[in-house]
């Protein structure tokens, strides 16, 4: 399961990251490093808290106990383990 | 301690959002300089103090980062004087890692990186007053011992535990820095050095007891997808509305204020070419652009209060669709808010983006944005051709206006999206950003923040636009009207010469050669314009009525909507045009963008005056 899949209340733990495809302008590895600096290591808890108006994207997201906002394309490298809400 | 000895040299370094700059802004008070680093645009803070031993030191305000791999120009500055790579800045000798004590997990990662540069280095947790008030109980010493940097807790809004800082940086004096052992991290190095911050917060920092729920609920509404997308733009609104009626009454004060000054002088003078040049050239040329003052004021007050509440990250995530469709960048929304105020600073702004074409395509259509430069020429032409009345219990002049920043914005997404959609189509750049927590803004440090920038327009004001109120005088005044002349002065002048010349290629789009004149000059900055209109206008000698009421008698409603349409694109920046060059590292650019506005300026303005032609508005 990944992160991009959440909807708004719906919680989870990051289990790794899986960049394959998901760089876009940037290289993977500088994607990885990126999330892994804004806070989206494995064992994080992460709950999506809004989503935007069209396509429901981007998200702002709750990391631990600061605040995020990625788009769903971004969010889709994030591996999640599921927590019941 | 003697006076001679050398200053210590100390740099704040810290997380976006970690109350850096109002620690800066309470160590240094009105004792700062601001500049840019050589060879590129990101603008260098510094200031000094004395610390409790009597020693001066320099504080320099670096750019937040999240880490020393450096993504951007902004945060490349920050790892190179870091690393004291800089070429001419002279390295460091202590590093004072700022911190938010409410959100310490990313920067004790950045605190366990900047530790392997190997300069001594201190840790304030600031804002640790909201810290106390929330319940975290953090282990200093604990922490301390851990982190192997010694600790201290600031409050910086309110003075608070400066004196122990600068005494930390004092005992640090004349520590040696080891040999720095930083290396670009690895993925692998990221996720260990995170995991051992997370190691590290767990033991020393408990969560708090009466954790802020306040961000929570306002996010609730402010983030919300449509009310939280209306109240956005029920913002911008207001600021458009509060630029014009709050600004009116200090800008009639200014406007009298000068034409008093003029009274006085010219009745001490005598008539003739001093004369002329003081009152006509200097007064009334640096009249008309210090009258802007106060909407510039205003403008940059909503935006500062904006930032410091932390609001912006919530209007760029809220943009981010939106910008996305023109192709742009959601972190655009800041560049792009801020080219309100000035194309200059958003311009610079425009280095958050890391993707280059992202960035450049920004650059490009940041100046499409209406910029307070073009409010005076807006407030001139609105004053004389609109009339004030109230549609629907709203100013029509009012409406005029915001019509003319509806053009500029909307011009400024088609442009992107032609750009960055039919003529470079690539993936863009991943959106993310931190949310901060909201804060009360500090009164103080927007009150600097609003001088800073009205005092760097009024530098404007000083230097460059003076200089070419002097020049526009000269051209208007000389050559002088042979004795016989028919005509006002001006026609004969190297003004009048330009004009004419220019007038076949402006007289399609409804110029007469007055406005001509007025836009050589209005090349320095489009505020000048209104100055070149009132020289042109006051030396011809219509200098009685305002210069409002002369327009309105000489020009027609076509003619003005016209000059209106040539404002909302023309390229009349020089001051732009060069951080364009400056930013994109080229001229290519800047004739590009050079090019295209002055097209898009014509275009629209024949459109216009034709279209206004066929409604009779001749």
């Amino acid at each position: 399961m990944r992160l991009s899949g959440l909807a708004k209340g719906e919680q989870g733990v990051v289990q790794g990251l899986d960049v394959t495809g998901h760089g876009g302008a940037i290289e993977e590895a500088e994607l990885e490093r990126r999330l892994l600096e804004m806070g989206f290591v494995e064992g994080a808890h992460v709950k999506v808290l809004h989503e935007g108006l069209f396509g429901r994207d981007p998200i702002a997201v709750k990391l631990d106990d600061m605040r995020v906002a990625l788009r769903r394309r971004e969010a889709d490298a994030i591996l999640m383990d599921a927590v019941p809400a | 301690m003697s006076d001679t000895a050398l200053p210590t040299r100390i740099a704040l370094v810290g997380n976006p959002n970690s109350g850096k700059t109002a620690l800066f802004n309470a160590l240094t008070g009105s004792r700062q300089k601001v500049a840019n680093y050589p060879g590129v645009t990101v603008e260098r803070k510094e200031g000094s103090v004395t610390t409790p031993a009597g020693r001066r030191a320099l504080v320099l305000d670096l750019p937040g980062t999240y880490s020393l791999r450096a993504r951007s120009p902004d945060e490349m500055v920050t790892r190179d004087v870091v690393l004291g790579h800089l070429a001419g800045e002279t390295p460091p000798d202590i590093l004072v890692c700022v911190a938010d004590a409410t959100n310490l997990r990313l920067v004790l990662r950045l605190v366990l990186e900047l530790k392997q540069v190997g300069r001594p280095m201190v840790l304030a947790l600031n804002m640790f007053d909201i810290a106390e008030r929330q319940g975290i109980r953090i282990d200093l010493a604990g922490l301390s011992q851990a982190l192997g940097v010694p600790i201290v807790t600031t409050v910086a809004v309110r003075k608070r535990g400066l004196e122990a800082l600068l005494a930390e940086v004092d005992r640090l004096t004349g520590q040696a820095a080891i040999a720095a052992a930083w290396h670009q991290p690895s993925a692998g190095d990221l996720r260990e050095s995170a995991r051992q911050a997370e190691r590290i917060l767990k033991a020393h920092v408990k969560p708090p007891l009466r954790p802020d729920t306040l961000t929570g609920k306002l996010d609730g509404l402010l983030l919300h997808p449509v009310a939280g997308t209306l109240i956005l733009f029920a913002i911008l609104f207001l600021m458009f509305q509060a630029v014009f009626t709050w600004a009116s009454p200090a800008m009639d004060l200014i406007d009298a204020s000068f034409a008093q000054i003029g009274g006085w002088v010219g009745a001490v003078l005598p008539d003739g070419l001093l004369h002329s040049f003081i009152v006509d050239g200097i007064i009334a040329g640096v009249g008309s652009v210090v009258i802007f003052l106060p909407q510039i004021l205003i403008l940059f007050f909503f935006i500062i209060l904006l930032e410091d509440f932390g609001y912006m990250a919530r209007a760029a995530f809220l943009m981010d669709k939106m910008m996305g469709v023109a192709g742009l960048h959601g972190r655009a929304f800041i560049p792009l808010l801020s080219s309100f105020a000035c194309a200059i600073p958003g311009i610079m702004s425009a280095r958050v983006i890391d993707n280059r074409r992202d960035r450049l395509t920004t650059i490009l259509v940041a100046p499409l944005t209406t910029c307070s430069a073009r409010i005076p020429v807006y407030t001139l032409i609105i004053a004389a051709f609109i009339p004030p009345r109230q549609v629907y219990g709203m100013s029509l002049q009012g409406l005029v206006m915001l019509g003319l920043y509806a053009a500029g914005i909307s011009s400024a997404l088609i442009v992107a999206f032609i750009i960055r959609r039919i003529i470079w189509r690539s993936a863009s750049e991943p959106f993310l950003i931190e949310l901060p927590a909201y804060k009360t803004p500090d009164a103080w440090n927007v009150a600097r923040g609003v001088w800073q920038r009205g005092q760097i327009f009024l530098q404007r004001a000083g230097t460059t636009i003076f200089a070419m109120m002097v020049l526009i005088w000269v051209l208007a005044t000389f050559p002088y009207a042979p004795a016989d002349a028919t005509g006002p002065a001006i026609n004969y002048s190297f003004a009048g010469m330009i004009g004419h010349a220019m007038l076949p290629v402006f007289a399609p789009i409804g110029f007469n050669w007055e406005m001509a004149v007025a836009l050589v000059p209005g090349m320095a900055a489009r505020e000048v314009a209104v100055g070149a209109l009132g020289t042109v206008y006051s030396i011809a000698g219509d200098n009685t009525a305002g210069l409002a009421a002369t327009l309105a008698s000489k020009w027609s409603l076509a003619s003005a909507l016209a000059f209106l349409a040539w404002y909302v694109f023309a390229p009349q920046c020089m001051a732009t045009l060069g951080v364009v060059r400056r930013e994109t590292g080229g001229w290519f650019w800047m004739w590009v963008m050079f090019g295209y506005m002055t097209g898009l300026a014509y275009i629209a303005a024949l459109i216009t005056y034709r279209i206004a032609l066929s409604f009779g508005a001749g």
